[in-house]
């Protein structure tokens, strides 16, 4: 049990790493393109990988109702088609208007 | 064992805190709509965890809703922006 | 459509969502499952042609090699996190935005899907606008060597064209 506990605590450092990642990219990067690259990468595996440690802990758990991990990898699967999709389709809106990418050499916006 | 859920919790909400600056002071439309999206993102993945520390199975059901509520609802803003109206 | 494909699209359309049905809910007596299977069938007859359409030859070898092409998929997001990780971290911040486009031999609709999904996905590139008659795309790249390894390289759509078997 206790290599399941080390190995649950991991999954769930590393995703919550990214995800902070993914929140100090959206703070810090100067323009609204390079800012949908920090957090459409990033925040996608952090939720998957938060998840998946999920998983694993209810496997170990409560090994009686295996309907719930399957569930969860749904929803995994879900976020990994979902997201990648909804930032392509706020980029194209974005660029059809007229929003101007930042080149290296001007200032923040 | 279950308070590693509830710190890992915490830490959720205080990225949600970074990401609602930059929907409040973004300049523009564009960015308010992207941090807005992406804290849909986050709140799905705390509702998992929460469902995992107050040891309630009915959360993951309200996760898989809200995940579609909200892919649908950054498709429908982007086409707006986009075209300037919904129907044609 | 023929009647035969509309027969095996209605057919498929309600496996999968008895599937969903069984996998959702949990619960296994007699009244659930009943008015279940009287739900999927109501929503497999009115909108089949939602989820299955058109005609290609060779599904079960094509889902094969999809299937084979999703480790090195999922490869390509840890690395494209590493590279986002290692740009915001840095105090420097070595970043250097451009836009690109190229053109690619697939014109098929789930073919061109899976390509813009894959170039979100890998380290440094979003897709922008797609064209499905000329097969063009435009792509916002955050440096040069991830947009060198898009257009000088082109693994990616060697292997999405290998998949699809160039449609």
């Amino acid at each position: 049990m206790v290599i399941v506990n080390i190995i649950v605590t991991a999954l769930l450092g590393v995703g919550v790493f990214f995800i902070l990642v993914g929140s100090i990219g959206l703070l810090r990067f100067p323009d609204f393109y390079t800012r949908l690259h920090a957090t459409g990468k990033c925040d996608t595996l952090g939720g998957g990988l938060v998840i998946l440690g999920a998983m694993i802990y209810h496997f170990f758990q409560y090994p009686e109702t295996l309907l719930v991990p399957a569930k969860l990898a749904f929803l995994v699967f879900f976020i990994f088609i979902a997201n990648p999709t909804a930032t392509h389709a706020i980029m194209k809106a974005a660029y059809k208007t007229g929003v101007k990418p930042w080149r290296l050499g001007e200032e923040r916006r | 064992m279950v308070t590693i859920f509830l710190v890992a919790s915490l830490l959720i909400v205080i990225t949600m805190g970074l990401s609602l600056y930059r929907a409040v002071a973004g300049p523009g439309v564009f960015n308010r709509v992207a941090a807005v999206n992406i804290i849909g993102t986050k709140t799905i993945v705390l509702l998992v965890v929460m469902g995992y520390y107050f040891e309630r199975p009915y959360f993951f059901d309200i996760a898989l809703l809200y995940a579609m509520i909200n892919f649908i609802g950054a498709l429908v803003f982007a086409k707006y922006l986009e075209r300037g109206e919904l129907w044609s | 459509m023929t009647k035969g494909e509309k027969r095996f699209g209605i057919l498929l359309t309600f496996c999968i969502m008895a599937v969903f049905w069984v996998l959702l809910s949990g619960i296994f007596d007699a009244f659930h499952l009943i008015s279940g299977l009287i739900c999927c069938a109501i929503v497999a007859v009115i909108s089949h042609d939602l989820l299955v359409k058109g005609k290609s030859e060779k599904k079960l070898l094509k889902s094969l090699r999809l299937v084979i092409y999703i480790p090195w998929e999922l490869w390509q997001i840890v690395l494209a996190n590493i590279d986002v990780a290692y740009r915001v971290l840095h105090p420097k911040m070595p970043i250097d935005p451009l836009i690109i486009e190229f053109e690619t031999t697939l014109r098929g609709e789930f073919s061109l899907v899976t390509l813009a999904n894959s170039i979100t996905l890998t380290p440094g590139t979003i897709t922008i606008l797609v064209e499905p008659e000329r097969g063009k795309f435009w792509v916002h790249a955050i440096a040069k060597e991830p947009a060198d390894a898009l257009l000088v390289d082109q693994t990616m759509q060697k292997k999405v064209a290998h998949v699809f078997m160039e449609t």
